[in-house]
């Protein structure tokens, strides 16, 4: 628990954990509100918690990004005009889109091949998912540092295998950043989408071949549309846990490609620019929210996250 | 697929399915003729859906061969095969409407769409659910979800039908009312049907034959009436319907017959084959013992009291203790009944020599 509030990736992960609570509430609690009171009483203290350590804090970025240096939108105007912060904004969608896709396509073919596993195979390939989450994120990026720098393993076994003669720019670019973390949230794309697979019964494949469809038309046909809303849920998960990545960027980046947390945090330590540092912070707690707004209109939220759980 | 003759003939031969050291399916042959419809009739565990599995291609069998109209489909795949099959619990895909459900198979065989719309609006009105057409499957009650899959089934003309258990999920009922239109509905397409069941009175009402298995291997194959009458061993005597089961010892054989005794009891029995001193195990039907008035007799006759009596409506059923057969069971037919059968009261029994079937021994196989 301590090495996840540690390190900002968990962090990060915690604090969407939060939001979704938060915007799963009203619903809930429209419901839950006219059952009884006394339930109230059960929920203050965590209510309490909550609102102590996150939403002040939250309001606290707020409230900066439109009062440093000056009070107004100075800060939010610069989205417009300053091309650093626009560079940073790009950087992270494009990567972190390529890293959603990327992480979709390998977690749902996993989610694919535990699905239909036996049980006790099913067992052991969900363990072999979940353990890296247990790694801290620190020695899985420092891990791939070693395996892909210019001396690491795999330009080495390259090199010895006569692949190629110099070695491959594998790491400290864009490219490094998207394998570290493709290999962080895959396991978060599994889980939403391993449970919504769990849901559909095999006998309607054997149903389908039985009817004259290929093994490929049964599956376009019925596999893929009734996971389509584990893969949505999943797509959106890991997607909002990208644009919040700090480790892994900062490390398999090496400095020279700036993502949103990154860029944060040079603006609030290292050239003391509050109101710059929290404005962006701000557009990237509501984009986040925005995205989840729109999810929950499309798929059951509580249910797709319930299910993940 | 289909020429002049709508149905298509089933061999099985000699299949054996294996799951590691456990046998399934234990050398199981049988015909099924064109345009019949058979039965697969076992308890739970018997391996009927293992072979409905093998003839639809999903399980390979390990040993024997599986010919549609004398060509060998074996290694076949599942959908290279061409049969409808109605799964157990009826697999509709819950994402499509049950017009999509039904044109799945055309779908995937590329058919045009006007051809297409034409042929599910007819299967609809086949079996009569041309209103839900729009509908989910979740939307339906379980007769129609049953009708559902039997449309999709039928939709594109298959050689021959698959079903698994298609009625037990339903009430008594509804499961009546459905095995009436399915007999409507094989006669009126003349396919072939293979229907699987551990239900007797759904197996005896609808098929043409019936296939009776215990623990993966084929007990008797025949008629209802056959198998009901003639029963060739004991298991099937007593898994269709009551039967009494009556021990004795052969003391003359002869000419088609022979006379056997059970304790001091002489009976007469019409069987072929008998050898002085074999043991011969008898089942005998509730309803072929009649009950003698003063003066009546018949070839066999052996005197009880009435151990107990219940009313049934259509008739009394009555244990009746006897010295040397032990308990008999024997239906009354309530307008045969002069007065109403107590505890206590002696009757007087008797059947014909042909009344009983000679049955092996099987329980404990
Ligand atoms: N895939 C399988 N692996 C191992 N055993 C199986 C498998 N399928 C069926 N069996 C076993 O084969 C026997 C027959 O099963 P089944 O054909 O489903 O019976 P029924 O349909 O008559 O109830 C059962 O004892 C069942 O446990
Ligand atoms: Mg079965």
């Amino acid at each position: 628990m301590r090495e996840r509030v540690r390190s900002p990736e968990g962090g990060g992960g915690e604090a969407t954990e939060h939001r979704r609570r938060e915007s799963a509430a009203p619903s809930s609690k429209a419901a839950r509100a006219s059952g009884n009171a006394g339930w109230w009483m059960l929920i203050l203290p965590a209510f309490l918690l909550m609102t102590g350590f996150y939403i002040a804090p939250i309001l606290q970025v707020l409230a900066i990004s439109v009062t440093e240096p000056t009070v107004g939108l100075d800060n939010y105007e610069r989205l417009l005009t300053n091309a650093g912060v626009q560079r940073a904004i790009v950087t992270t969608l494009r990567i972190g889109i390529i890293t959603t896709a990327i992480a979709l396509f390998l977690g749902y073919a996993l989610s694919y091949v535990i699905a239909l596993a036996s049980p006790r195979a099913q067992r052991w390939w969900l363990l072999g998912v979940l353990v890296p989450l247990w790694i801290s994120v620190l020695v899985r990026a420092f891990a791939w540092v070693t395996l892909l720098r210019r001396q690491g393993l795999v330009n080495e076994g390259l090199r010895s295998l006569g692949a190629i003669d110099a070695p491959l720019e594998l790491v400290w670019n864009e490219f490094g950043i998207v394998v570290g973390m493709v290999h962080y949230m895959v396991p978060y794309a599994v889980l939403p989408m391993l449970a919504s697979m769990r849901e559909i019964d095999p006998r309607l494949l054997a149903a389908a071949r039985g009817l004259g469809a290929s093994r490929f038309t049964a599956f376009s046909r019925i596999f893929l549309p009734l996971s389509t809303p584990g893969l949505i849920a999943a797509g959106v998960l890991v997607f909002i846990f990208s644009l919040g990545f700090y480790i892994t960027p900062a490390i398999l980046g090496g400095g020279k490609t700036l993502m949103a947390a990154e860029w944060i945090k040079i603006q609030i330590l290292d050239i003391v620019r509050w109101g710059m540092g929290t404005m962006l912070a701000t557009v990237l707690v509501v984009a986040i929210l925005v995205t989840l707004a729109i999810f929950s209109r499309v798929v059951n939220l509580k249910r797709v996250f319930g299910a993940g759980a | 697929m289909n020429g002049a003759v709508p149905g298509h003939a089933l061999t099985l031969e000699r299949l054996t399915k294996r799951y590691g050291g456990f046998t399934a399916v234990v050398d199981a042959s049988l015909t099924v003729e064109q345009g019949q419809f058979l039965t697969l009739l076992g308890p739970s565990g018997s391996g009927k859906t293992t072979i409905l599995m093998m003839i639809a291609g999903f399980v390979a069998p390990s040993e024997g061969r599986i010919l549609l109209d004398g060509r060998d489909i074996t290694v076949l795949p599942p959908e290279k095969r061409e049969f409808g099959m109605v799964f157990q619990g009826y697999a509709l895909f819950p994402h499509m409407t049950v017009a999509e459900n039904i044109a799945f198979p055309l779908r995937v065989r590329g058919l045009a769409r006007a051809d297409r719309d034409a042929r599910v609006r007819a299967t609809l009105d086949l079996v009569q659910l041309t209103q839900f057409a729009e509908r989910r499957p979740t939307q339906l009650s379980g007769g129609q979800q049953q009708r559902v899959a039997l449309a999709r089934a039928l939709v594109f003309d298959p050689a021959l039908l698959l079903l698994d258990e298609p009625l037990s999920a339903l009430d008594k009922k509804l499961r009546a009312e459905l095995q009436e239109e399915l007999k409507t509905l094989h006669r009126r397409i003349g396919r072939t049907f293979v229907n699987v069941t551990h239900d007797q009175e759904e197996a005896m009402s609808l098929s043409d034959r019936v296939a009776i298995l215990n623990h993966g291997k084929l007990v008797q194959m025949g008629g209802p009436v056959e198998l009901y009458e003639r029963p060739r061993t004991r298991f099937v005597a007593d898994f269709l319907g009551k039967s009494n089961m009556i021990s004795a010892r052969v003391a003359e054989a002869r000419q088609g017959g022979a006379v056997l005794t059970a304790g001091g009891t002489r009976l007469v029995q019409a069987m072929d084959g008998a050898r002085a001193g074999e043991a011969v195990l008898l089942s005998l039907r509730p309803e072929r013992i009649t009950v003698l008035t003063a003066g009546e007799t018949a070839e066999n006759v052996v005197d009880g009291r009435i151990a107990s009596a219940a009313f049934l409506g259509a008739g009394h059923s009555v244990t009746v203790e006897t010295a040397d057969l032990g308990r008999l069971r024997v239906t009354i037919p309530t307008w045969q009944a002069s007065v109403a059968p107590e505890e206590g009261v002696p009757l007087r029994l008797g059947w014909s020599a042909d009344a009983a079937a000679p049955v092996a021994d099987d329980e404990d196989a």
